[in-house]
């Protein structure tokens, strides 16, 4: 499927045109973008995800730092605009290292042309893949009675079942998910399954949990891909399965809950495409440490300021958080996936697991 | 006395003061040296060689000085295994003439200075004559001393030892020698002293000296040959101290006394004005008044009670501080030079110098100037580096029993960013302190003169100084902030702004858009920049403050020229005043535009109006400074909202 950018390349033009615009105008050159902190996420009642209020950072020529960016604005359009025009695309890294010959446009680090490319998604309304950028390949993995449909580089399509034509690692979710990338073909399953660890993957792929228990599992591999969170969101929306997020029990897991569930801070703009509202947190809790007597380790200090910024997270602010957060505090403890098996391998599938998903009425007695 | 109990005296016989009085006689200097040679600084064998070198090295500078000759010293020590060191003193002063040689070199207590109140190096005379006694007392040899006086004759070479037991010279051969040099004197000794642990004091105290003696060029060679250069960074000699009389604050009642004896004057008021210094009509009569006594009484005739009751009064009256000519301080111009010179290696962020203006401890002027180098590769994690000289001599020892350390360490540094435990004692980080004490009479503790006693007024006027250098140094550093900001706005709009113009211009297939007025939009203030640029030329520079009248042979100079350019990024015309401060000894050259007043250390210009993205140009230029000497724009604005500009700061008036 060939992709009409007209609509981008015009996007893009907007942008220059505005800066172009101000010079003749005698006006101080400026952008002006939702300002991206957890201060300003408010939730969307339409699309029940958090998108960004509706406070603007201004980006103006009148610091220097304002104008270095202003100026890599002006070289990344371009750049995406060259792109498009000679239908190629390239990493975010690739593109952190074409910046060197920008002269005074260059990035200091990855971390600043990634967040420039993401700002300009939020001021064009655009995403990336239509900027031609693409993340680092990220290799979230997916096992599960799926038969995903891929349209190959060599633009052919291919079937994978992601039990039959796979190995132990399973099926790798490639950057791109859209429509036109992949489809959800053959599909037989009760419920997904996303897990933080590699190890605890790895567990329930070896203990055959996917097929016992009829789940799709997907490994989160820390803070999730953009390209992970959107094939879950594609998964639960079209087959209309429930979501459950498996993570240690650290406040920087519930991060990575949070950004499945609400959509995270960077990328508030495009919850509605990456977030899965009706995903639940499975555990590990705070509740589980004391229920399941779990082996724990100590808050350090970071872990204790982040627990504290997650209680005026405006996401966290139902009865569960609140009071799990709480809860941690107060033990001053957190746990891992893996120290479920201070009860034996296979504790987890055959114990936890099974408890915990009865309780929360998806396994039925 | 007799009637006390005695244990044991029956036993010996009685004495009778008789009988003692015939075993009392006066001991000689020389003798009482022999036996106390560490009160004269020879205390051990590494102290013995820099006290030499030390004493033949100030000698060497006053001989130069005192003829108006600018100072080239060349200094040598030759090494024996034997612990045996010559040292050779070489000056080209006016040389000594033959008869007196035997008394300067081979008699303690000789010299013209003693009596004279202004400053000079050495005072009592006691100095090089130690030097060829403490040489013959270790060694057994002579000391050799070559003199040269006049240009066509040739120099007298007099090899002498000194007779103890009276004080005198003793000549062992005299001759008559070629000698390349116009006129000179030099020295030579042998001593007993350590070399290998003396080394390092030698070339710190050779170079300390150059540091406050600018004007001096001194060449040293060391026993294996290794030649050191301690450059010449001045073309003018010190102004030459003028003898003064004694202040009456502070004068003691022994002296006042004798003063009154020894006078010609008749009548009191005439004794206290031509006797003392800084006394006029009306001092004079109000310090009488307030004594109780008479203008017309006799000053031979008055009573111990009338003097103490006068003393008194002096302190009770306002009298101006003596005349400073006196003294003979280095300039902060000359210190910041020489310092600059000597730490050339260590590339230091920044060197502040401070100096006060003349004081009095007991009826001696003084005064203050300190100088501070910060930063570059000097250690951050070591004791600050003190350097101390008193009328321009390096202090090398007992750094702790001085008034200058004590000073020191008694300001509270962690308030200038300095580290210090407690707020207390030598502070800790990447800086050299100098302090300079200029007086006619140093008040050392000793006679080795390696540190200043613990006087009140002294002790003030240091940490004043420090203060006040301290407070530049806070102003330089907040200088430098605001300088790097104003790089930031030159960079941006320069460089960014017309490459955003250019890329967006490119991107949509436009012309470049015009930025004149999206600049002055983005600048919103006037602002000011400035270089300084320095010219070699051939002719005389303006004649310069500092000159000697005996100087002016000059054969060149440098001229710096300071250019200031004002721009008006405001969107409204703007007027305004503009000062520049120069160096006091400076001389001001060429001034563009004309400007509405030239003081002593400053220049003021009222600006014509500067309409909207415009510019002006303002320059002057400087003499009588070498290069590196005025390195930085000091300017200030008037009649406009300090907010508007960047590069100057208000001013707050003279």
């Amino acid at each position: 499927m060939k992709k009409d950018y007209s609509e981008v390349i015009n996007k893009i033009d907007e942008v220059a045109s505005k800066i172009y615009n101000d010079f003749e105008k005698i006006e101080i050159p400026s952008l002006n973008l939702p300002t991206r902190t957890k201060a300003n996420i408010k939730f969307s009642d339409k699309y029940n995800v958090w998108k960004y209020g509706t406070s603007i950072t201004e980006r103006s020529a009148k610091s220097l730092d304002g104008a270095y960016m202003l100026l890599r604005t002006m070289y990344m359009v371009d750049f995406i605009k060259e792109m498009i025009k000679i239908n190629k695309s390239s990493t975010l890294r690739e593109m952190y290292y074409i910046s060197e010959g920008w002269e005074l446009a260059k990035f200091h680090s990855q971390q600043e042309s990634n967040l420039l490319a993401e700002d300009l998604e939020v001021i064009t309304s655009c995403m990336r893949e239509d900027f031609k950028l693409r993340p680092e390949e990220d290799g979230a993995r997916v096992i599960g009675n799926v038969t995903i449909e891929e349209v190959t580089r060599n633009n052919t399509k291919k079937e994978i079942h992601c039990q039959d034509d796979v190995g132990d690692a399973g099926y790798s979710i490639p950057y791109n998910v859209e429509p036109e990338k992949i489809t959800f073909k053959n599909f037989d399953a009760d419920f997904v399954i996303a897990i933080e660890t590699g190890g605890m993957f790895d567990r329930l792929a070896e203990n055959n949990f996917d097929t016992s228990n009829r789940a799709i599992l997907v490994h989160l591999k820390g803070q999730p891909a953009r390209s992970t969170r959107r094939f879950i969101k594609r998964l639960c929306s079209e087959k209309n399965i429930p979501v459950l997020v498996f993570t240690d029990c650290d406040p920087w897991s519930y991060r990575i809950f949070a950004s499945i569930a609400y959509g995270a801070i960077k990328t508030a703009h495009i919850s509605e495409y990456l977030a899965t509202p009706s995903s639940q947190y499975l555990g590990v809790t705070p509740s589980d440490i004391e229920n399941y007597d779990l082996p724990t380790d100590s808050l350090t200090k970071e872990d204790i300021n982040a627990l504290k910024s997650e209680l005026t997270d405006p996401r966290f602010q139902d009865s569960f958080w609140k009071g799990e957060i709480k809860l941690q505090l107060k033990l001053g403890k957190k746990s891992e996936q893996q120290a479920l098996a201070k009860y034996g391998l296979d504790y987890v599938t055959d114990t936890y697991l099974p408890e915990k998903l009865t309780e929360m009425g998806i396994l039925k007695k | 006395m007799q009637n006390s109990p005695r244990r044991g005296g029956n036993i010996l016989t009685k004495i009778t003061a008789h009988e003692l009085a015939k075993k009392q006689k006066e001991i000689s200097v020389a003798e009482f040296f022999e036996r106390n040679k560490h009160i004269l600084g020879f205390g051990n064998q590494t102290r013995a060689l820099i006290t030499s070198v030390k004493e033949g090295v100030d000698n060497g500078l006053d001989a130069c000085e005192e003829a108006n000759i600018l100072p080239y010293l060349y200094v040598e020590i030759k090494n024996h295994d034997d612990g045996e060191c010559r040292v050779i003193v070489e000056d080209n002063g006016p040389g000594v003439v033959k008869q007196q040689i035997p008394h300067i070199f081979g008699r303690l207590l000789y010299g013209s200075r003693f009596h004279a109140i202004r400053q000079s190096r050495g005072q009592q005379g006691i100095g090089i004559s130690a030097v060829v006694l403490y040489g013959q007392l270790t060694t057994g040899k002579h000391a050799k001393i070559t003199s040269k006086v006049e240009e066509d004759r040739p120099a007298v070479v007099t090899e002498l030892v000194i007779d103890t037991n009276k004080n005198r010279a003793e000549v062992i051969n005299r001759d008559t020698v070629h000698w390349d040099k116009p006129t000179g004197t030099r020295i030579e000794v042998s001593i007993i002293a350590d070399f290998k642990r003396g080394k390092k004091y030698v070339y710190d105290y050779l170079q300390s000296t150059s540091i406050v003696n600018p004007h001096a060029q001194i060449i040293y060679r060391e026993p294996d040959g290794t030649e050191h250069i301690f450059e010449r960074t001045s073309e003018v000699l010190p102004r030459k101290s003028i003898e003064i009389k004694p202040h009456p604050y502070g004068v003691e009642l022994g002296t006042l006394i004798k003063m009154a004896k020894h006078t010609k004057a008749r009548q009191l008021n005439s004794f206290l004005k031509t006797e003392f210094s800084s006394m006029g009509d009306r001092t004079t009569n109000a310090a009488i008044e307030k004594a109780g006594l008479e203008k017309t009484m006799k000053p031979t005739e008055l009573t111990r009670e009338q003097f103490l009751a006068l003393n008194k009064a002096f302190g009770k009256v306002k009298i101006m501080a003596p005349s400073m000519d006196c003294l003979s301080p280095i300039g902060e111009t000359l210190i910041k030079r020489s310092l600059k010179h000597e730490t050339k290696e260590i590339s230091p962020e920044f060197i502040i110098t401070a100096s006060r203006p003349a004081a009095v401890y007991s009826g001696q002027p003084f005064q203050i100037e300190v100088g501070l180098v910060y930063g570059g590769n000097l250690p951050k994690e070591e004791p600050v580096k003190i350097l101390r000289f008193a009328n321009r001599v390096p202090l090398l020892y007992q750094q702790g029993g001085c008034v200058i350390t004590q000073a020191i360490t008694s300001i509270d540094w962690r308030r200038y960013g300095l580290s210090q435990p407690a707020g207390k004692g030598i502070p800790t980080g990447p800086a050299i302190f100098l302090t300079h004490v200029s007086s006619t009479l140093i008040p050392f503790t000793s006679e080795s003169k390696e540190a200043i006693a613990d006087v009140n007024e002294i002790e003030n006027e240091i940490k004043l100084a420090f203060r006040e250098c301290a407070r530049k140094v806070q102003h330089h550093i907040h200088k430098e902030v605001k300088r790097a900001k104003t790089r930031e706005k030159f960079d941006l709009i320069t460089k960014i702004l017309p490459e955003i113009a250019k890329k967006s211009a490119d991107m949509l297939n436009k012309p470049v858009p015009s930025l004149d007025r999206v600049i002055t939009k983005i600048m919103d203030v006037v602002w000011i920049e400035d270089l300084i640029e320095y010219e070699k030329v051939d002719r005389a520079p303006v004649q310069t403050t500092l000159t000697d009248e005996l100087h002016e042979e000059h054969k060149g100079g440098t001229i710096t020229k300071s250019r200031i350019l004002v721009v008006n990024y405001k969107r409204n015309p703007q007027k305004f005043n503009l000062y520049a401060i120069i160096p006091e000894d400076a001389v001001v050259g060429t001034v563009t535009p004309t400007p509405t007043k030239i003081a002593n250390n400053y220049i003021k210009w009222k600006l014509d109006t500067i309409p909207p993205a415009n510019k002006l140009d303002v320059n002057f230029e400087l003499a009588g400074l070498e290069k590196g000497d005025f390195d930085e724009n000091d300017l200030y604005i008037e009649n406009i909202n300090p907010a508007f500009v960047i590069g100057a700061d208000k001013w707050e008036g003279e």
